[in-house]
């Protein structure tokens, strides 16, 4: 664990020397009142697909609940990562433990700055990093969507962190330098549709990246590495390089998206680890949303593996 | 050289009983892969659906699933060497046998009432795909 140490030590030297600035500029910034305002009352349908694109239900549905009942979403799951023990929170109806009493604003807020209701920064766990590129309309839709899903009363417990990162208000130096809503993969001039839709959910509210992509020594995604897997941030084993240099080098489009339909390779191995909520979330979408996801997967620019090769049987 | 000598071992051992549990259990796997493999074309509509062929694909998905026997193919130890098997199989022998069951029975309960035609198939692709899913889910590490 000597990274964690250098880690710490530098977060403590940077801490010290910038200690007047950082305050300020670790403020948590809200949207624009412009961008407040062009949220119009969304539709509850649409919603639908961006909560499924969006895999809420992942993190946020009670641990190991099957069905309908993932649509309550207690929180609850224990993410441990070498920062400490994350917990996804209530985000149902609830007006008192869940995000019932939040308003647009507030959801907006939340999905595409990281800034809670009563103005804390969240913690990147929770995907706001990829969210930040999402289209205003698809967060109000979404909004109106979960406003559909039930009231669930019951506070899950609080995040386990170690020091420094027990200290909220570093999170916006952080987002200075790993949240922006611009696109990681500048496509060319004249790109299919098809491939720039499929940038949108996988870059976006498919938050593919945070588990497919190495993470540089603060955490953040290197995205000169996009997409070219990782060590797993949670848990063990690793997450697969899925640029065109990966293990789904020799998958045709049709292959990847029939994997996220199905949950089958092409050579029948079947979908596993955290990647089986994903892939039963994305089967939720439609045949066009899958094949501009393959289309995009294919158009990314190919890396070696963001992992270390497996090491033979001891 | 040494690829060669371990082909030929595993060819000594295709039919009986493998000596090593590990090797045991991922050729089941890889025998339950290319059933799926099978089933699935014709759910994609690349092989045409035979009611025949589709039920002995079924049945032989059931044999396999008999012959998946837990308490000698996960025996203590065997978490360690050239495996994917996650440490969460011995923690938790009961849900990882749960889940084994549940297979066993959807197959079981496919072989008895046979698809008569795609979508029928489909949905029973769906359910025992369903269960690889949910079981790698938890018992499964992905390591390359």
């Amino acid at each position: 664990m000597a990274w964690l140490k250098k880690l710490v030590g530098a977060v403590i030297v940077l801490g010290a020397a910038a200690a007047g600035a950082s305050w300020v500029l670790s403020a948590p910034v809200r949207l624009d009142a412009g961008t407040v305002a062009d949220l119009s009352p969304g539709h509850a349908a649409r919603g639908k697909r961006i909560f499924y694109a969006g895999g809420c239900t992942s993190c946020h549905a009670r641990p190991g609940a099957q069905g309908d009942a993932r649509l309550e979403l207690v929180g609850g799951l224990e993410l441990k990562t070498p920062f400490g023990t994350f917990v996804p929170p209530n985000i149902s109806q609830d007006r008192k433990d869940g995000i019932g009493a939040w308003s647009e604003a507030d959801f907006a807020n939340a999905m595409l700055k990281g800034v809670s209701p009563s103005g804390e920064h969240f913690y990147p766990a929770f995907p706001y990093a990829s969210y930040a590129r999402m289209k205003p309309a698809d967060i109000a839709d979404l909004y109106a969507f979960m406003k559909t899903l039930p009231a669930i009363a019951g506070k899950a417990p609080d995040h386990r962190l170690s020091f420094p990162f027990t200290i909220r208000r570093g999170i916006g130096l952080w987002k200075l330098v790993y949240l922006s809503p611009e696109p990681v993969i500048a496509l060319p001039e004249g790109a299919p549709d098809k491939v720039l839709a499929g940038r949108y959910l996988v870059e976006g509210p498919g938050h593919c990246g945070e588990c497919h992509t190495p993470r540089d020594f603060a955490g953040g995604v290197r995205k000169g590495e996009w997409l070219a897997g990782a060590v797993a941030a949670e848990g063990s084993g690793v997450v697969p390089n899925i640029t065109p240099q990966g293990g789904t080098k020799d998958w045709s489009e049709a292959d990847i998206a029939n994997y996220l339909e199905t949950g089958f390779t092409p050579d029948f191995d079947s979908v596993g680890g955290s990647m089986v909520d994903v892939q039963r979330n994305i089967a939720q979408l439609t045949a066009d949303d899958r094949a501009a996801i393959a289309a995009y997967l294919k158009a990314v620019p190919p890396h070696p593996n963001g992992y270390p090769a497996r090491k033979p049987a001891s | 050289m040494r690829k060669l000598v371990i082909a030929i071992s595993m060819l000594a051992f295709a039919g009986s009983a493998y000596a090593d549990p590990i090797q045991g259990r991922q050729a089941l796997m890889k025998e339950r892969g290319k059933l799926a493999g099978q089933i699935s074309k014709v759910v994609k509509g690349e092989t045409p659906f035979d009611a025949a062929a589709v039920l002995d694909a079924l049945k032989a998905l059931q044999a396999n699933a008999e012959k998946f026997d837990v308490d000698t193919l996960f025996p203590a130890g065997s978490d360690r060497g050239d495996t994917t098997a996650a440490p969460k199989i011995w923690e938790d022998m009961a849900g990882f046998k749960a889940a084994e069951d549940k297979f066993l029975a959807d197959t079981k309960a496919a072989v008895a009432s046979p698809p008569a035609d795609v979508d029928a198939l489909k949905a029973q692709l769906n359910t025992l795909g369903g269960d690889c899913g949910t079981c790698h889910q938890t018992y499964r590490i992905k390591k390359s």
